[in-house]
C-alpha cells in the first residue's frame, strides 16, 4: 500500500512517560564513542551545574523512537518499514536531555512529498518533560521506495 | 575565531563491536546492521553502520572542543547521503573534520565534513551551538 497523502498534517497522542535512566545515559554515550565526563560522571555533570548525567545530543532518538513506532503501526499511513530509509535528521533544544528526566513526545506528520515513485514523509516529535515544558524536537524525513 | 577555521578534526575505527553495542543502546536492532546475510538479501554489500551511529560520533569532536559541554548544542541536523559499511575484519574508519560556518548572535554554526574511504556520508551537517 502506498502512502497516504493525507498523512500530511496527522497527529498522534503522546507517548508514555519515559525515564532517562543515568546508566543508559553512560551506556548510550559509550555506544557514540562520547568521552566526555558530563556525560559519564554524575559528579562532573554536577559540578558544570546539571542535576545529573547529560545526555549526548542524539540520545533523543530513543525517546522519539516511539513516535515513529506509532506511524509505522498506524495502517491507514501506509508507511511500509522494510521499505523505509532514513533521509534526514534534526534536533532542536531547549535544553539538553538529563539522567532523571520523566519525557513523553508527541508526534506530527508536518510533510508528505512524493518525488519519482518514493514517498518522503517528515515527521515533528516534540519532546517535552513531565512540567509539560519542551526539551527537544526530533525531525525525522522517511523516505519510502515506490514499488521497483 | 573565524569562519572557515578548523576547530576538531577526528577519526574513528568502527568494528562490528561497534555496531552490536550501538544496536543495544539505541534500541534500533534492524538486522541490516549485525547479519550480512539480510544486508545482502536487500542489495546493500553488507553490513552497514547505523545511520544514526555516524551522526552520534561526528558530534563528538565538537563535545570536546566545548571542553565537553554537549549541553551547549542547542540543533544539531544531517542528511544521511551514504551508507558505511562496515567489514567484518577491516571494520571501517570515518573521518570528522569540524569548521565554523557561520557566526552570529545565536552564537556558532559548525559544519562538519564526515568521510569513509574519501567519500563524504552525511549531507549538510550542522551543529549549532549557543554563545
Amino acid at each position: 500500500m502506498p502512502v497516504n497523502p493525507e498523512l500530511q498534517g496527522r497527529s498522534y497522542p503522546a507517548t508514555a512517560p519515559y525515564l532517562v535512566g543515568r546508566e543508559k545515559v553512560r551506556e548510550f554515550a559509550r555506544a557514540v564513542l562520547a568521552t566526555s565526563p558530563l556525560n559519564l560522571d554524575p559528579e562532573a555533570a554536577r559540578a558544570a551545574g546539571y542535576p545529573d548525567v547529560v545526555a549526548p545530543p542524539t540520545f533523543a532518538t530513543v525517546i522519539q523512537d516511539a513516535t515513529l513506532q506509532q506511524l509505522l503501526a498506524d495502517e491507514d499511513a501506509g508507511v511500509d518499514f522494510s521499505r523505509v530509509v532514513h533521509g534526514d535528521q534534526r534536533f532542536t533544544f531547549t535544553r539538553p536531555i538529563v539522567a532523571g528526566d520523566e519525557l513523553t513526545a508527541t508526534m506530527m506528520v508536518t510533510s508528505v512529498k512524493t518525488l519519482g515513485g518514493h514517498a518522503m514523509v517528515t515527521a515533528e516529535s516534540s519532546i517535552a518533560d513531565a512540567t509539560g515544558a519542551h526539551v527537544v524536537t526530533a525531525t525525522s524525513t522517511l523516505v519510502v521506495r515506490g514499488d521497483e | 575565531m573565524n569562519v572557515g577555521d578548523v576547530i576538531a578534526q577526528k577519526s574513528y575505527q568502527l568494528t562490528r563491536d561497534t555496531l552490536v553495542r550501538y544496536a543495544a543502546a539505541s534500541g534500533d536492532f534492524n538486522p541490516i546492521h549485525y547479519r550480512d546475510d539480510v544486508a545482502q538479501s536487500v542489495g546493500l554489500p553488507g553490513v552497514l553502520a547505523h545511520g544514526m551511529l555516524t551522526m552520534g560520533l561526528a558530534v563528538q569532536p565538537v563535545v570536546e572542543w566545548l571542553g565537553g559541554d554537549s549541553g551547549r548544542v542547542t540543533d544539531y541536523q544531517s542528511k544521511f547521503t551514504r551508507p558505511v559499511p562496515v567489514d567484518a575484519v577491516a571494520g571501517a574508519e570515518v573521518t570528522v573534520v569540524a569548521k565554523v560556518g557561520a557566526i552570529d548572535d545565536d552564537g556558532v554554526r559548525i559544519d562538519l565534513t564526515v568521510t569513509f574511504e574519501g567519500q563524504t556520508v552525511l549531507g549538510k551537517a550542522q551543529v549549532r551551538v549557543a554563545p
